[in-house]
């Protein structure tokens, strides 16, 4: 982190869906983003982590404002991005990219790559055909896709799988955005093209100096593609850290878990069942008191765990841990 | 756009799409063909009936179908003064004139209806006419003698005396020589029609037409009122084709609209346009459109424009809504939020387009649908008063009790017609729905 | 280590290939595997690499399109080629051989309890009563880790870990020699891939079930592997033991792919495998990999057999002729 003004800032943000029957009577509110707080630099690459139903995408769907937050607000480049209305929303949004996680599903099947790239230019008022064409074409070569004239009249379904998710950065970078936003960009790909699409992200990223919030389930390929790490389980972040301090000395005992379960490929792997704590995430509608893991927690202390919300502490500078573990205090 | 285009190919691989397009397009190119020959204004005029077609006979059949039949009925001939050898004679004060009117029958049977026109040039005085029938036996039958004005019409067949006299009606007795009354029998040969007339102004000239009717006439022969059906089969065609692809287009597009613009918004809006489609549905159309038509008026356009307004809320919407539900969730929607996309642009580019090649196939089978309200409605008796239609052509048969009375050409070209129309759009949908709905692909 | 005994599933130059609309799709394209008892097979390999219709060849599960099905397949020395499908259906499929299908865990039935649908394969192929089924779904429950109270659940209730073990229950009831799995754990997370992986172990362990596991995701096969069968292109490139696969694979294809798994401790990033696979409508004559491969030479225009290599090793390259030398 830079000392300078943080591009993006998460305050006590939180994204909370209405569960409503028959429309109108109110039950109760899913919890996807439940208190948050984090700031990104300018130029930083950043790894969200956690299981499905952890709040992660619902949390890049909100820095996308594609969500309202419930409370809270995100401050982008100094504007609160729950004022923004009108054209300063839509400045915003091509302030901001999207790498969704289905290359396929995020391409319209029915433009071909021209037509769906010229969309959000349109949209941003480029009116001038060869002015689009342009910006298109030089897009296209930055995400490697050299052959553009082949690939430019192509519809979706023509594309291989790593083809189509380049297509979908392009389309990410055709605004030139300040951040990038990837969610699970490569867990549809095959193993053989995932690292070729990271490799590209990553690039670009430090090219373009953009900050990129990266998603994904898999710690394995974290490493050489982020600079820092956000741990999240049940709508919370757990556990931050820069990404090596986090893989090699993980703090909160829900890191620890998933680091646990992770193979780094080895023929003894098979030989032995690896430690899993028992139990599946809790229920967003109504989450456990206490620390939302202490239900599955080896280590919960009775009393302490399940009564009180432990709050972040700092047991190495820049290491934050959401667990009473670290709490200095406990000595 | 490509997709099209290769569908379109595939079609190729299917005979129902090939032979459903041919019907198709042989009813375009009718169409085309009829509104470039008949212009609207003409088609209607002479739809109301009247003079322009005391030449045709009445309720005639077509002759193809006679002639098939190994028969030899006789077709409609005008014999001409123009042609015959005129004798004139003058005195003081007018002139004489005899004009014979000379012509070969050879058919069975006999003409249904003799008639004789008249008309007189130059002057306002009343001439005299005689009539004389000459057979080719030679025996001469006085028809005979009436005074006639400017333009008169002199009708044998209804000549009562001389009805009397043959023991037949004339257009049969003039024609059966010698052959039993019970069973008569047409003779053969050359008939002549001689006029005598006095004329009582020297600068006066005569013309004389004999209509010898015939009992066949043209490809679907002609009407109660000596209409020419092919007027209306004709005619039909473009009606039938534009008011069912103007109504299943009205119809089609905006149901599509209110369907993702409910799926898009959701909340009261969805609501609001689900209860109204369930509303809609209960209403039953015909009974409404014949509401319309008894109350209010029959025009053809006017039909259109309640069968698109009633078809806006139709079952259509829980059908497109249901296809629309998944697509509103689909990641590219997502992305062109991301990217700024409002919501008439993201219901109208990136909903609507994604089930448009599955509507297709719905679309063109939806189309005869409409031409078959168009003609029920005309069967009813609420068609439009003055468009001739395959449903009014159906209509005035059904009036004229053309199946108790053998007219069964009057009844049959039309609903051939609109059982083409039928199988044509279906064999051409149910093809564009293989191609176009991977689901009913067989491989 | 597999060497000794008699191997369960005896598979040679099986061929599945089926009809499209640009031509015949060569999905399997003479595939030879053996699995032995209690050994767990691992057939890796991308997308389109015809894993999926591999499984599908062995379950017969034939799609409609077929334009040939041929080879020998033999199962505790029975022929299951020469079966005529009614045969099989009732002697083979669930009986001896079952399978979980790709995704299945989103195939159950929604309108069933989840108990009798894992009770179904023992009430139809076996004609149980619903009482002694039911006591044995009860019994498979509790080795795949599910709570007995899920019994009368219907699948909309489980979540998406317990769905996956209900379908893995499903597919040992009828306590199978073989499991064939089609990416079990792919739509899951972490944690709960690592605790199915744990249940899989333990049945393998315990009842001395086979399992081939078809998977894309190196690192989660090294979780059960014994052997390894990487499939490219409709063929396999190579069959190895685990450990020489994880740890020294043959095959540039194998070598390349081994590179691009990326590893929680390792200082350098992985690599990864430039170009696409090939068309299985027209493969390449010759090696099917030569486009993509770095090592490639004059020879590789022809298409490899498959050598065998030390430790029941078998390679599909060029590369490894002179390994046929040493062996024989």
């Amino acid at each position: 982190m830079t000392a300078e003004e943080p591009l993006l800032q998460a305050t006590n943000l939180h994204t909370w869906f209405e569960l409503r029957q028959w429309g109108f009577l109110r039950v109760g509110s899913v919890r996807a983003v439940d208190g948050v707080n984090f700031e990104l630099g300018r130029g930083e690459s950043v790894a969200f982590v956690g299981e499905s139903g952890c709040g992660k995408s619902s949390l890049a769907r909100t820095l996308l404002g594609l969500h309202k937050p419930t409370h809270g607000d995100v401050i982008f480049e100094g504007e609160h991005l729950s004022e923004l209305k009108g054209e300063a929303r839509r400045q915003y949004l091509a302030r901001v990219g999207y790498v969704q996680q289905d290359p396929f599903g995020a391409l319209p099947p029915f433009m071909d790559v021209r037509r769906l790239l010229s969309e959000p230019l349109i949209i941003h008022g480029v009116t001038d055909r060869d002015e689009r064409e342009r910006r298109i074409r030089k897009v296209l070569e930055e995400v490697r896709l050299t052959q553009v004239d082949e690939i430019l009249p192509k519809f979706p379904h023509m594309l291989s799988g790593g083809q189509q998710q380049r297509v979908v950065i392009a389309r990410a970078l055709l605004l030139e955005p300040a951040m990038l936003i990837a969610d699970e960009p490569v867990s549809m790909l095959d193993a053989s093209v995932r690292v070729e699409i990271l490799n590209l992200l990553r690039r670009i990223q430090q090219e373009r100096e953009l900050t990129l919030a990266f998603i994904t389930h898999d710690l394995s390929t974290v490493r050489h593609y982020a600079d820092r790490i956000f741990v999240m389980y049940a709508g919370r972040v757990v556990e931050q850290a820069p990404v090596e301090r986090l893989l090699d000395n993980p703090q909160h005992p829900y890191t620890c878990a998933l680091l646990a379960a992770i193979a780094d490929v080895d023929a003894d792997n098979a030989l032995e069942e690896r430690a899993v704590p028992d139990g599946e995430p809790p229920s967003l509608l109504h989450p456990p008191e206490g620390c939302r893991f202490h239900p599955r927690c080896p280590q919960a202390m009775a009393g302490l765990c399940d009564r009180q919300d432990p709050p972040l502490f700092e047991p190495e500078a820049g290491h934050y841990s959401a667990c009473w573990l670290q709490d200095p205090e406990r000595g | 756009m490509n997709r099209w285009m290769q569908g379109l190919r595939e079609l190729k691989g299917y005979p129902s799409a090939v032979g459903g397009l041919g019907i198709i397009l042989f009813l375009v190119a009718l169409s085309v063909y009829t509104v470039i020959t008949i212009p609207y204004s003409e088609a209607l005029d002479r739809w109301r009936g009247g003079e322009h077609w005391q030449m045709h006979p009445v309720n005639a059949g077509p002759v193809w179908a006679d002639r098939l039949l190994g028969g030899n009925l006789p077709q409609t001939r005008v014999v001409e003064s123009e042609n015959a050898e005129v004798r004139e004679a003058p005195f003081e004060g007018g002139k004489q004139v005899r004009i014979p009117l000379t012509f070969e029958y050879d058919n069975e049977g006999f003409p249904s209806e003799l008639n004789l026109f008249l008309n007189q040039k130059g002057t306002q005085q009343e001439a005299f006419v005689r009539l004389t029938w000459h057979t080719p036996s030679g025996e001469a039958i006085p028809l005979g003698g009436q005074r006639v004005s400017e333009e008169s019409r002199i009708s044998i067949s209804q000549n009562r005396a001389l009805e009397g006299r043959l023991g037949m009606v004339p257009h049969v007795g003039l024609f059966a020589g010698d052959s039993d009354p019970a069973d008569p029998e047409a003779e053969r040969g050359e008939y002549r029609l001689t006029i005598d007339a006095m004329l009582f102004d020297p600068t006066a000239e005569l013309e004389a037409d004999l209509a010898v009717y015939g009992r066949v006439h043209g490809l679907a022969g002609t009407d109660y009122q000596r209409r020419d059906l092919m007027l209306a089969l004709m005619w039909g065609t473009p009606v039938a084709l534009a008011f069912g692809l103007l109504a299943a287009v009205g119809t089609t597009i905006t149901t599509l609209v209110i369907a993702a613009t409910g799926v898009w918004f959701r909340g009261w809006v969805d609501a609001l346009i689900q209860r109204l489609t369930e509303v809609n549905m209960i209403l039953p159309m015909l009974p409404i459109l014949v509401m319309v038509g008894t109350l209010y008026s029959t025009s053809i356009w006017l039909m259109l424009g309640v069968v698109i307004a009633l078809g806006i809320f139709s079952a259509g919407i829980k059908t497109y809504r249901a296809m629309l539900l998944p697509i509103r969730e689909a990641p590219y929607i997502e992305a062109a939020r991301a990217y700024g996309a409002g919501n008439a642009r993201i219901i109208l580019r990136y909903m609507i387009p994604r089930i448009l090649p599955v509507l297709i196939p719905t679309f063109v089978t939806l189309i005869p649908t409409f031409v078959f309200l168009e003609a029920s409605l005309a069967v009813l008796g609420l068609g439009d008063p003055q468009l001739p239609t395959w449903g009014k052509v159906l209509n005035d048969a059904q009036e004229q009790s053309a199946l108790y009375n053998g007219f069964y050409y009057w009844v049959v070209a039309p609903a051939v017609l609109l059982m083409l129309t039928g199988l044509g759009f279906a064999m051409f949908g149910f093809a564009l729905d293989r191609v176009f709905n991977p689901r009913l692909r067989t491989q | 280590m597999t060497d000794a005994r008699e191997p369960l599933l005896q598979v040679r130059n099986l061929q599945l290939h089926y009809r499209t609309r640009r031509g015949t799709a060569r999905a399997v394209d003479g595939v030879d595997l053996d699995v032995g008892r209690n050994e767990a097979l691992v057939v890796l390999g991308e997308s389109g690499s015809g894993k999926s219709s591999l499984a599908k060849a062995l379950m017969r599960l034939l799609p409609r399109n077929l334009a040939r099905f041929s080879g020998g397949v033999t199962l505790g020395g029975d022929d299951l080629m020469a079966m005529d499908d009614e045969h099989f259906r009732r002697e083979v499929q669930w009986n001896r051989v079952s399978m979980v299908m790709q995704a299945a865990m989103n195939a159950l039935n929604p309108v069933v309890r989840v108990g009798e649908q894992v009770a179904e394969p023992l009430r139809v192929h076996r004609g149980w009563s619903k009482d002694a089924a039911m006591e044995r779904v009860v019994e498979t429950f509790a080795t795949v880790g599910v709570s007995r109270d899920f019994v009368t659940r219907y699948p909309f209730e489980l979540s998406g870990g317990m769905r996956q073990r209900v379908v893995l229950a499903m597919a040992l009831v009828t306590e199978p020699d073989l499991v064939i799995l089609d990416e079990p754990t792919s739509a899951l997370d972490v944690l709960t891939q690592a605790s199915i992986m744990n249940v899989l172990k333990r049945i393998k362990r315990e009842q001395g079930t086979s399992f081939i596991l078809i998977t894309h995701d190196v690192a989660t096969s090294s979780e059960l592997a014994d052997r390894v069968a990487l499939m490219y292109a409709g063929q396999i490139v190579e069959q190895s033991d685990a450990r020489d696969f994880f740890h020294d694979p043959a095959h540039p294809y194998s070598k390349l792919l081994m590179d691009s798994v990326p590893r929680l401790h390792q200082s350098e990033p992985p690599g990864y495998i430039p170009g696409e696979p090939p068309d299985l409508i027209e493969p390449p004559t010759g090696c099917r990999f030569a486009d993509r491969c770095p090592s490639r030479f004059g020879r590789c225009s022809e298409d490899p057999p498959a050598f065998e290599l030390d430790g029941d090793r078998r390679v599909r390259c060029w590369l490894h002729e002179e390994g046929t030398d040493h062996d024989g």
